[in-house]
């Protein structure tokens, strides 16, 4: 695996949208050929040379190609964004839309990230060392194609509104979460929270699950209690309450049995 | 003004029966002319040359097309195309902004488009959505359909009425024609109800759909408005509903169009596809193209668009607000709905027409028949029912698939249920292509005559606009299916009104967009005055003076058709 290192050289103005900094773009390509490749500042188009410098070297496809962004991508917008294979690795902190609707590869941000990190993702894994903002691994405005697939691991906590339209693919937050998770899932999406979580969790969910280690401060009045399991969950096997909903919702049956979101609260 | 001169294209004017024959089309003042002196001169050798298109009806101005854009961000994702020189930013698939709106449409050819569903209240949204859509000349249709005063002066048989009434609307709100959305059906929407079939009654009104349609089909030939009585049908959308759509068109019989503009049909009904229907449900859906467009065919006072499904991701809305609630229930995607005082309704909700699923096929296949099946391609027009059916971007994949058998096959081949589909209509079995000059027929000569729009559009003759087309495409040669779809996806040149838009694909200028609307003057009539009055006292929630369209805010280039309708 190669690797390409930017080193942003000033704090632009303005958010930069960096969508061409994926591993497919880079892939391929001398230094120069990605210095010349586009951002947007605003309405501006400028060369990423403007605003990184660019060292090593790229590899021959996207699976063999490392991009390090070395300093602060806190004004920078979709990083990783469709990627599908090779790595990032986001050396501080990263604006909105990291990894969005990435497809393969890995994104490791060591630093927080902004909201709407892993929108529509499809596959490949996300790693964030920090906090997540709102909207991880949810659908983009409007849209209710939410996560499909891959992983997102979060150390830190995350925002409000994680999963939001989520239909598949995994998320686990090492901290608490915000206000309303996994709202309008459906599918077989995985969320796990390690610690705390606040209020609205499954709200209109129709299918996926939900697992709780810590509180949960507001149940949905919508879930059910079913019964206890016991579990493997991310490494640690514990005793689980099983809860249904969102009985508020539409459920669909598949072999005559009518499928429902769950939620697993540790005991 | 400047003078030009298109040299050497294939030219195909049905206006003038030129059928591809090599010639010069000469402009001068904003008109096609016989000669110039000192042209600007366009070598249009080895293409085709057109007249500009006409749209006969698509959504693309006002409050229902804004609720679509407000509701679905998604459908701008990954479309923006940034400002260029001549040219502002241009976003979203299904329901673009009102500047693509206008810049999509030129870049097919089209030079006029109507805005198939005003609602009278929000005339003005209307107006000012249109006014920021460029290059297009564009009129809009009021709905009349399930309007309280229409509904009352029809239950009453007040035909001078209903036609003072209409000519009143016509004004105030600077409307085009007679547009009629599921007649009563909305009405009884409002009341939880829905009306299917033309003998339902309305609730409270006791009235029928048969009786508004006649009704306001003998106010349209009273009045003798450019344009017809334009319907969208009861039961749209459901299985089994080509009876419905006979039993509306049964209702031609015996009228006559009477105006002075050349129009001979009393009746269009659009997006006639989704009217087309047999089965008694989903599970056994198919296709009734066949009998629609055998009664089409021997009926010439009948004109239809066809409303083909693209095989998109679209937006579906309408003032056929109980189908669009019936369409969320299937399809569980969001829904918005809206309420028009006294006037009508709308609803909006997301559709995948997607070719894995066999009813999409099925509807495909629907609309392809009509057009192939159909005998006089002046009579029977492209439309998508933008963005209901498609978004209208897509006409080029849709003259594509009507030019091209070969086109047809793979599509078919590309179901994934194809056997379901061929089984379920008789597409596989037509071997019918288009040529361009029936294409001709259903996008220019056939629409401007429709709309009564013909001595303006629709053809290169001598007198009339010059708005002209030039795609680069060779009508000489064999081309691939996709070679097809290509050249008919960007004019090389666009004239608007005599106004060089478009030149060699980039645009160089917005030229200067018409509002087209009907003044049709009718005998005084102090009770419709007085009626008016009366529900904007009572009922309505804005006074008369804040509802009239009025003014260059709304309006900048107004065109006034006027009709003598005083008898
Ligand atoms: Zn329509």
């Amino acid at each position: 695996m190669n690797t390409v290192t930017l080193t942003p050289k000033a704090k632009p103005d303005l958010y930069l949208e960096v969508d061409n900094i994926t591993p497919d773009r880079f892939a391929g390509k001398t230094n120069e050929e990605i210095a010349a490749l586009h951002l947007y500042e605003g309405s501006t188009q400028h060369a990423l040379g403007k605003f990184f410098d660019v060292a090593g070297s790229s590899g021959p496809t996207a699976a063999e190609t490392k991009i390090v962004i070395k300093g602060d991508a806190s004004r920078l917008k979709y990083i990783g964004m469709k990627m599908t294979a090779g790595e990032i690795v986001i050396e501080g902190n990263a604006d909105m839309y990291v990894g969005a609707w990435m497809r393969g590869g890995k994104i490791q941000a060591k630093g927080n990230v902004e909201a709407f990190a892993g929108t529509g993702m499809k596959g490949g894994e996300i790693q964030i060392d920090g906090n997540a903002g709102n909207y991880l691994g949810s659908a983009y405005r409007g849209d209710w194609r939410g996560m499909a697939g891959g992983t997102i691991r979060v150390k830190g906590n995350a925002g409000s509104d994680t999963g939001y339209f989520m239909n598949g693919g995994t998320i686990i937050i090492g901290g608490n979460v915000d206000v309303h998770v996994a709202t309008h899932a459906e599918g077989n999406g995985k969320i796990i929270i390690k610690g705390n979580a606040k209020s609205k969790v499954g709200g209109q969910m129709v299918g996926g699950e939900i697992y709780i280690f810590g509180d949960l401060e507001v149940p949905m009045p919508t879930f059910e209690y079913r019964k206890d399991v016991e579990l493997e969950v991310d490494g640690t096997k514990a005793k689980f309450a099983l809860f249904e909903g969102d009985t508020a919702e539409r459920h669909p049956k598949r072999k005559g049995e009518t499928i429902y979101g769950k939620i697993y609260m540790k005991y | 003004m400047a003078e030009y001169l298109i040299k050497n294209g294939f030219v195909f004017d049905p206006a003038q029966k030129i059928k591809g024959d090599v010639a010069d089309v000469a402009i001068k003042d904003g008109k096609i002319v016989k000669s110039v002196e000192k042209p600007k001169v366009i070598d249009a050798k080895g293409m085709t040359v057109m007249a500009g298109a006409l749209e006969v009806h698509a959504h693309v101005a006002g409050p229902k097309v804004n609720i679509g854009r407000i509701f679905r961000p998604e459908d701008k994702l990954f479309t923006y195309r940034p400002t260029e020189k001549n040219h502002r930013m241009e976003g979203g698939f299904s329901i673009p902004t009102t500047y693509k709106t206008g810049y999509a449409y030129a870049r097919l050819g089209y030079t006029t488009v109507m805005e198939a569903a005003m609602p009278p209240l929000f005339a003005r949204h209307v107006h000012e959505e249109m006014r920021d859509t460029p290059i297009i000349d564009e009129g809009a249709y009021p709905v009349f359909g399930n309007n309280w005063f229409v509904l009352e002066y029809l239950k009453n048989k007040e035909l001078e009425n209903v036609a003072a009434y209409i000519a009143w609307l016509l004004r105030v709100t600077k409307g085009f024609a007679i547009k009629v959305v599921n007649p009563g059906g909305t009405e009884a929407w409002g009341w939880g109800l829905n009306c299917l079939q033309v003998k339902d009654p309305v609730p409270y009104f006791d009235i029928t759909p048969e009786e508004i349609i006649t009704g306001l089909i003998e106010a349209n030939e009273y009045l003798g408005l450019p344009h017809s009585m334009h319907i969208h049908g009861n039961n749209l959308g459901n299985p089994g509903n080509y009876t419905t759509t006979l039993d509306t068109l049964k209702l031609a019989a015996g009228h006559k169009a009477k105006n002075k503009f050349g129009r001979e049909q009393v009746m269009h009904h659009t997006h006639i596809q989704f009217h087309s229907y047999g089965g008694t449900k989903w599970a056994d859906f198919e296709s009734k193209a066949r009998p629609i467009v055998d009664y089409v065919n021997k009926h010439k006072n009948i004109t239809i668009d066809v409303g083909f499904v693209t095989l998109d991701e679209t937006t579906t809305m309408t003032a056929d607000g109980p189908f669009e609630h019936h369409l969320t229930e299937l399809n569980h995607l969001k829904w918005a709905n809206a309420d028009v005082e006294l006037e009508t309704a709308a609803g909006v909700v997301p559709y995948i027409y997607s070719p894995d699923i066999f009813v999409s096929g099925i509807q495909w296949a629907v609309g392809l028949e009509i057009a192939l099946l159909s005998k006089d391609p002046m009579r029977c027009y492209i439309t998508t029912d933008h963005p209901n059916a498609g978004p209208f971007t897509r006409y080029p994949r849709i003259i594509k698939w009507l030019m091209s058998q070969k086109a047809r096959e793979e599509q078919i081949k590309a179901f994934k249920a194809n056997d379901k589909v061929v089984n379920a209509s008789e597409i596989a079995s037509i071997d019918r292509e288009l040529n361009l000059y029936e294409i001709a027929q259903m996008t220019r000569a056939g629409p401007a005559k429709c709309l009564g729009l013909a001595s303006m559009y629709g053809g290169l003759k001598p007198g009339q606009d010059a708005d002209v087309a030039v795609y680069d495409f060779n009508p000489d040669k064999e081309h691939k299916p996709m070679e097809i779809e290509e050249a008919f996806s960007e004019v090389k040149y666009l004239f608007k009104t005599g106004v060089p838009i478009i030149m060699d694909h980039k645009f160089v200028s917005e030229g200067r967009k018409r509002t087209l609307w009907v003044d049709a003057k009718v005998n005084e009539n102090p009770q419709v005055v007085r009626d008016v009055k009366e529900k904007f006292l009572k009922y309505y929630t804005v006074t008369e003076k804040n509802y009239e369209v009025v003014g260059k805010h709304f309006i900048p280039n107004p065109y006034a058709i006027e009709v003598d309708a005083t008898h």
